[in-house]
């Protein structure tokens, strides 16, 4: 268990140490999501699955993803699919996969090693604990986090919005015959 | 007990933070700074996971989870803002948007 919290570690720093060194955004955020994984694992041997699985949702799936919608969003890259095939190199993806099989070698091993062993030497504060927790003396920060989530939402509808453009239609005729 | 040591837990944690906050100061990508300071978070959720895991305490986790609805909400405004920054400026440079509009 110790081994894989170092080799996780390990990965951890190397991914996040090629996400900020990378110039491409995608090839970053391929790396950030091998990071984020690795995080994932250590959760997972310091005895916190229900964290690890909300690492993996939250900030692996949800917020790359809108990470994602915005870079194309904005529209960034106008090149042609030749550009499109060029990206799509092996050196592109092969250094986020290696790091991905070390990690899935460590699930791997702890799954099996779980099953051998079922007393493992990790103690685990369970989802339940965590549960109890926080509806009974956390409930006024749970309530607060919601209220934070609903600023968010409307803060976030507001300033994406795009302004439209308003031409009185007497104009737009005008336009339309010259 | 836990076999893996607090040290180097808070370790990780200190080096990851480490990483995102001088990439925030080297980068002027708008987007590569919101990355960065999405590591940053990360790793102090992470501390916060150590600190519980050696007290054997449900108290770390539960922050760690007020940081990770923080983030959504951080990373949510902080696109928006990034969108109406672009529209504005047709750029993702950091240092052009240093003027004001009153």
């Amino acid at each position: 268990m110790e081994l894989t919290f170092y080799i996780a570690a390990a990965v951890a720093v190397l991914a996040t140490l090629m996400v900020i060194t990378r110039y491409n955004m995608i090839h970053a955020l391929l790396y950030l999501v091998v990071s984020f994984l690795a995080i994932a694992i250590v959760f997972f041997t310091l005895g916190a699955p229900f964290m690890a699985a909300l690492e993996v949702i939250v900030y692996a799936g949800a917020i790359v993803v809108l990470i994602i919608f915005v870079i194309m969003m904005l529209n960034l890259t106008y090149e042609d699919v030749q550009k499109e095939k060029e990206w799509l190199k092996p050196s592109v993806w092969v250094g986020p996969a290696i790091l991905s099989l070390v990690l899935l070698a460590e699930l791997v091993y702890m799954i099996t090693a779980a099953e051998t062993a079922p007393a493992a030497a990790v103690v685990a504060v369970d989802a339940r604990l965590v549960g109890l927790a926080l509806f009974g003396p956390y409930v006024l920060a749970v309530q607060l986090s919601g209220i934070l989530l609903m600023a968010g939402i409307v803060g976030a509808y507001h300033l994406g919005r795009q302004k439209k453009k308003v031409v009185h239609r007497f104009l737009q005729e005008r336009s339309a015959a010259a | 007990m836990n076999a893996v040591s607090m040290e180097a837990g808070l370790l990780l944690a200190g080096i990851l933070f480490l990483l995102g906050m001088i990439s925030v100061m080297i980068r002027r990508n708008i987007i590569f700074m919101l990355i960065s300071v999405e590591i940053m978070l990360n790793a102090a959720g992470l501390a916060f996971i150590v600190a519980g895991s050696r007290w054997v305490q449900p108290d770390g986790q539960i922050m760690f989870i007020f940081i990770l609805t923080m983030a959504a909400a951080e990373v949510s405004v902080g696109l928006a803002l990034i969108l109406q920054i672009y529209h504005q400026l047709k750029t993702l440079n950091s240092d052009t948007a240093n003027f004001m509009k009153g």
